[in-house]
């Protein structure tokens, strides 16, 4: 290979997909490190404080798609405090200075400023594309800074952010000029829109095929914009409360939508909108009806029971077992299904049960993905799905009570998660729950050999639990664990693994001060946070125990040492 | 108490540690310092005054986006406001929409009353879609014209009296109102 011409190994490394081949092809010699780095388009960061942002655009210039995710997981749930950190602005300034050709941006679980979207509208002539996921921080301005700057945009994609609403001007700020939008997905977005500022959006983009409105968006005013998107892929609706004469030209405009495959939004939506979307649901590949309570049951099977070609559901529990019953019956091609709760506290009546998710496993054998939430399950459920869908690469099953055993037998679920991972041979991802013992852990450590995210809660008897899957799992990348029995013994047990993964969280669990040190002495190129909460000293008393004792553990491997901008609750060993 | 030694050692990890552990007892302490029961409510979709005691909640717990548990708040809200103006208002079901104009812009918008709980909230409706009672402008005021076709200033009367008589909102510039 030191016979080819430099240009020839680039477009050799062209094909190469996977970001793990051309970390590896960097690896072989000086040339290839130089060769691979100014051609790499596209990096991916799955912790932002695992690199320096200065020190990531310095190696590759001419990147061209970043991709940063910040927060840890267990974020989502309120679990990490407000101001732990994971700011955009950092990356985004360290781009502005290299990285002139930067066209696509995605960020999830980050802290992203107005002035840091101000900044990215203004430092890249070829943006094309903004994807944020579940962050906070900025508001409708920073948005109006992108469509007034950006003008080559392709994508607006926002995703369940939580986002200051300063009015309806910003989406007025697309220019004229602006035409080359292919998607664009508000649905987060809480305040109102102007309908005529939107309706002369979609007219003068030809090329979309992704829109997703937010609640404020009329059935007229979506009936207007449909006329103008025949090739429109990817709807996500407005509210859907209006009287029915309105939805006869809802239906008429649907009618030209021969292309669309996926919907979603159903804000608020009355029954009566439930008929006039018959005529899409034998296309549709991709349904998602999870933020919609008040449609029942009865309403959901009228319609799911059309979408004979479905391999993507999202519900809410109220489709009961009887309804996932429909599902399995008709939908032969689901591979994705997530069921949410619409009740929130832990003791409600049961809607869904494991009679739903054995319904769902003997209907649909391509299932391999799963998201569900139900108030009770047993071990025979659990190998019976196991069996029935031995291809399940993502599983996570949520029983609302915590440390609930089988249903029937009043067993732990150690048999039925066994089942799912010793039958389950591509398991890449499983969240446990339920009243589990050691036992559990050792099928996982024994059998999760394809395990990259595990998530733990309530769940086991000792360390020697957490030391199965930490000495069985090889390809493990992220732990997350709250409320468990798991001690420094468990946390020290195999310290050389914690650099051969992305990260470790513990919460609720039995670790103290003095084993996070131990931890981050024995390991300088991991970053040990520890945060306690801020209770009262009394009930630090009360516990007898170890005053030191940590309430949430979070450890990642980094090559960017302590991180500076942590505030006063985290503590870096 | 725990006693954790923690130094190297030639055996395997987990093997001859002189540990006490007792999980259960821990981990039942553990969830009940993580457990807050919630005295009111961010929980709309519930009419209860009092959480009984099975509803306690634990932190974090449902792992449900706060994301998806604020929408659907938004939506049972909402939905619980249309079912009580419709016992109120004489209009069953549908919203309560009036024209809002304002002196000097272009067009006008339509509000629908029903979405609001009172005048601070009209108010900021407003502001939202005019921009009318940001610092930068002089003072404008909300007027409305009733069933008698009388302009009347908003805010005299109560919120539940001025949605029924309310036909027409205009926001005028505080030299004319005066």
């Amino acid at each position: 290979m030191t016979y080819f011409p430099e240009e020839v190994v680039e477009h050799i490394f062209s094909f190469l997909p996977l970001h793990s081949d051309r970390n590896t092809v960097s690896l072989v010699c000086r040339v290839w490190y130089e060769v691979e780095r100014l051609s790499r388009r596209a990096v991916f960061v799955g912790n932002c404080y695992a690199v320096r942002p200065e020190r990531l655009v310095q190696r590759f210039p001419n990147v061209r798609t970043l991709t940063v995710k910040g927060k840890p997981h267990f974020a989502d749930f309120n679990l990490v405090p407000p101001d732990w950190g994971g700011y955009a602005g950092p990356w985004i300034d360290a781009a502005a200075r290299s990285c002139m050709g930067l066209e696509e941006l995605r960020m999830k679980r980050m802290v992203v400023l107005d002035e840091n979207l101000e900044l990215l509208a203004r430092s890249f002539p070829r943006f094309k594309a903004l994807v944020l996921i579940s962050c906070e921080g900025f508001s409708t301005d920073g948005l109006a800074a992108i469509a007034s700057h950006c003008k080559l945009l392709r994508e607006l994609d926002l995703q369940e952010n939580d986002v200051d609403d300063h009015g309806p001007r910003w989406l007025s700020c697309f220019p004229d000029s602006c035409t080359s939008l292919v998607s664009l997905n508000f649905a987060c977005i809480k305040g109102e829109v102007n309908p005529g500022a939107l309706e002369r959006l979609v007219a003068r983009s030809p090329n979309l095929r992704s829109l997703r409105l937010n609640r404020s968006v009329s059935v007229d005013t979506l009936s207007k914009i449909l006329v103008r998107t025949p090739n429109l892929e990817d709807l996500g609706t407005g509210n859907l409360t209006d009287e029915s004469e309105s939805y006869l030209r809802l239906s008429s405009a649907l009618e030209k939508c021969k292309m669309l495959r996926s919907l979603s939004g159903f804000w608020d939506a009355s029954p009566i909108c439930v008929p006039f979307i018959y005529p899409l649901c034998h296309h549709l590949t991709g349904l998602n009806l999870s933020y919609t309570p008040t449609l029942d049951y009865s309403d959901l099977t009228k319609m799911i029971s059309r979408c004979v070609k479905l391999q993507r559901l999202w519900v809410l529990d109220c489709i009961s077992d009887k309804g996932l019953q429909v599902v399995a019956s008709s939908c032969k091609d689901l591979q994705e299904l997530r069921v949410f709760p619409s009740d929130f506290y832990v003791a409600g009546y049961s809607v869904v049960t494991e009679e739903g998710l054995v319904a769902i496993s003997s209907g649909c054998p391509k299932l391999s993905s799963l998201l569900y939430f139900c108030h009770q399950m047993t071990n025979e459920a659990l190998i019976t799905v196991a069996k029935n869908c031995p291809n399940f690469i993502r599983f996570r099953l949520c029983i609302l009570e915590p440390k609930k055993p089988d249903a029937i037998t009043n067993q732990p679920l150690d048999e039925g998660f066994g089942a799912i991972v010793r039958e389950c041979k591509g398991l890449r991802r499983l969240s446990i729950s339920g009243l589990l013992t050691d036992k559990v852990f050792m099928d996982i450590g024994k059998y999760g050999k394809q395990l990259e995210m595990l998530s733990i809660a309530f769940a086991g008897d000792s360390d020697k639990g957490m030391m199965h899957v930490m000495n069985g799992c090889k390809n493990l990348r992220k732990l997350e664990i709250r409320d468990s029995p798991f001690s420094d013994v468990a946390l020290l047990g195999n310290v050389a693994k914690y650099e051969t993964m992305r990260s470790l969280w513990m919460s609720g669990c039995n670790v103290t001060l003095k084993g996070c040190q131990v931890l981050a002495t024995k390991m300088p190129m991991l970053n040990v946070e520890i945060m306690n909460e801020l209770d009262e000293s009394s009930e630090m008393e009360e516990n007898h125990g170890d005053p030191s004792r940590v309430d949430k553990l979070y450890v990642y491997r980094t090559t960017a040492g302590a991180r500076n901008d942590a505030p006063d609750f985290v503590k870096i060993l | 108490m725990e006693m954790i030694d923690a130094e190297l050692r030639l055996g395997p990890p987990g093997s001859d540690v002189n540990v006490v552990v007792q999980p259960a007892r821990t981990a039942a302490k553990r969830s009940s310092s993580a457990v807050k029961s919630e005295a009111s409510g961010t929980g709309g979709g519930n009419d209860d005054d009092a959480a009984p005691a099975s509803k306690v909640q634990v932190v974090g717990w449902p792992p449900v986006r706060a994301y998806r548990k604020n929408a659907c708040h938004a939506a049972a809200e909402a939905a619980s406001a249309r079912t009580t103006t419709k016992k109120q208002g004489e209009q069953g079901g549908g919203g309560l929409y009036v024209k809002v104009s304002m002196d000097g812009a272009p067009y006008l918008r339509k509000v629908d009353l029903r979405t609001y709980g009172g005048y601070r909230e009209l108010r900021d409706a407003l502001d939202a879609l005019f921009g009318c009672f940001s610092s930068s402008l002089p003072g404008f005021a909300i007027a409305y014209e009733d069933k008698d076709g009388d302009l009347m200033l908003a805010g005299d009367v109560p919120w539940d009296m001025f949605i029924c008589s309310c036909k027409k909102l205009r926001i005028m510039r505080g030299s004319e109102a005066r």
